[in-house]
């Protein structure tokens, strides 16, 4: 079977896969739960908690860094 | 005598196989942008158009040799490559009229085998690297994109559990437009490129150029712009597939599956290990139905797309095939001119064919009929555990039946008149 399917290239397809396209949803995800979830506004009118603010920024910061990378990546010819 | 203008045919081909292809393949990168309203479907095919264009400039590091590995290279000439590429024009337009999203590359190497065994016969197709390279990818490619994006939908609805809808969807429609723009882009770059390196070879051959010259800029503009306008022009029938009917998508479901599409294709090209654009998106389009509890996939009409992705190479070759035979048999100065004609022919039929039941930006969201899918309904009552579904949605299905879709179609442009005259009554 393994002159048909390349194993060694489809696990690290499969696992960079898993870790980026599973895991950067899943951190924009958790900046919009800082943004917006449960607890988020506390009281009628009061302002989000500043720490919250801040995480949710670094999470969308973190995946448009990823999504920049990936134009680089394309770019560069990608490979 | 008659080089210049083979020449200039198998260009021409292989600019609209080019055209067919970002036609065929707009839905990969917006079908979900567009279900979950994130984006107008025209705006969609714009931002998708011009991120194809711009991709198509952006890399021309792959010198792409067409069906390297899987075709003995030495025998292909500009009557099989014109076979290949008419062969592998003619099954993307079959699959856009079924409404199937298959892969356009797949067709194009179907084409071309097809091609070649009739031109040269059995022994000059590497069938190790055909199986490896080519029938193996498109059974895995979409386990793969079913597993990340149903992961991904799971970890996200988890995660925004707690948060009301409407913030929900403000915010993942802006994930999903960037994530579906990743898609655009990567696919201009490598799907424009095969058809460079189709043209650059052709001209090689003809010896308009020499063989080691790079790819011309008239060559990299003109791919561009028939990926752009084909983009443009926009599947709407197999966007129709891909966003309404596969799953019924949230704009959470559609940002997962969109950036899980992303990350397989880029990971893919980067391992070496290439998997069809097409068959990562429905893959993680179907993965996003499976990952997220209650949502139910329409099986019967994902079994139906998997039918498509086999046949696609033996029938992409038969056409293939089918061409040469016809090119050889009229023979050499009039051969390739018939096989173009024919070409034509076959594309304005199936346009004919295609206007029966139109597919526009107009109706491209509109509720997936029941009528044809019957087994959809079987389906979802499994999933969920509710047999009840079958019997309620069993009368309705009758009463379908009984009340055909055309009166209602007609009295929805009736509407639309009306509130054209009463537009112009007001001005």
């Amino acid at each position: 079977m393994t002159t048909y399917v390349e194993w060694d290239a489809l696990a690290q397809v499969a696992i960079f896969g898993l870790v980026l396209g599973a895991g950067l949803p899943a951190l924009f995800a958790l900046g919009v739960r800082a943004l917006d979830g449960p607890g988020s506004h506390p009281g009628k009118g009061a302002p989000r908690p500043r720490f919250r603010v801040i995480l949710a920024w670094t999470c969308f910061g973190l995946v448009a860094a990823a999504a920049l990378g990936a134009v680089i990546f394309i770019a560069s010819g990608g490979h | 005598m008659t080089e210049p203008i083979l020449l200039a045919i198998v260009v021409a081909t292989a600019l609209a196989f080019d055209f067919t292809n970002g036609f065929h393949d707009t839905g990969n990168a917006m079908a979900t942008s567009i279900a979950t309203r994130a984006l107008k479907p025209k705006q969609a095919v714009v931002l998708s158009a011009t991120l194809n264009f711009v991709g198509a400039f952006l890399s021309i590091a792959v010198a792409a040799t067409i069906a390297k590995g899987i075709v003995d290279s030495g025998v292909v000439t500009l009557e099989i490559v014109l076979a290949g590429l008419a062969g592998a024009i003619v099954w993307n337009l079959i699959t856009w009229l079924l409404s199937i999203p298959s892969s356009s590359s797949h067709a194009l190497v179907g084409g071309v085998v097809g091609a070649v065994i009739a031109g040269v016969g059995t022994s000059a197709v590497l069938w190790t690297g055909l199986v490896s390279k080519v029938l193996i990818p498109a059974l895995i490619a979409p386990l793969v994109a079913i597993a990340v994006a149903s992961v991904a939908t799971w970890l996200v609805m988890r995660i925004t559990r707690g948060v009301a809808e409407k913030q929900n969807d403000k915010l993942f429609r802006w994930g999903q437009i960037g994530s579906a723009s990743l898609v655009s882009l990567a696919h201009g770059t490598n799907d424009a490129q095969k058809t460079m390196g189709i043209i650059l070879l052709a001209l090689i051959a003809a010896g308009a150029v020499a063989p080691d010259a790079g790819v011309p800029l008239w060559v990299i503009a003109s791919c561009a712009l028939a990926m752009g306008l084909g983009t443009y022009v926009g599947g709407w029938r197999v966007i129709r597939t891909l966003g309404k009917g596969l799953v019924e998508l949230s704009s959470r479901q559609g940002m997962a599956a969109e950036t899980s599409s992303a990350t397989v294709i880029l990971a893919s090209s980067h391992f070496g290990y290439s998997l069809s654009t097409t068959h990562v998106a429905t893959g993680s389009i179907l993965g996003s139905g499976v990952g997220m509890k209650g949502a139910s996939v329409r099986w019967g009409v994902a079994g139906r797309i998997f039918i498509a992705w086999l046949i696609t190479v033996p029938a992409a070759a038969t056409a293939g095939a089918i061409f040469f035979f016809i090119s050889n048999a009229v023979g050499e100065p009039l051969g390739p001119f018939v096989a173009f004609g024919l070409l034509i022919a076959a594309a304005i039929l199936i346009w004919f064919l295609a206007r029966r039941r139109p597919v526009s930006s107009a109706n491209v969201n509109d509720e997936w009929d029941p009528h044809n899918e019957s087994e959809t309904f079987v389906a979802e009552s499994i999933a969920r555990h509710d047999p009840t579904i079958m019997r309620v949605r069993k009368r309705r299905l009758k009463k379908k039946k009984k009340r055909p879709k055309a009166p209602q179609q007609r009295k929805k442009k009736k509407k639309k008149v009306a509130k054209g005259k009463s537009k112009k009554a007001k001005s």
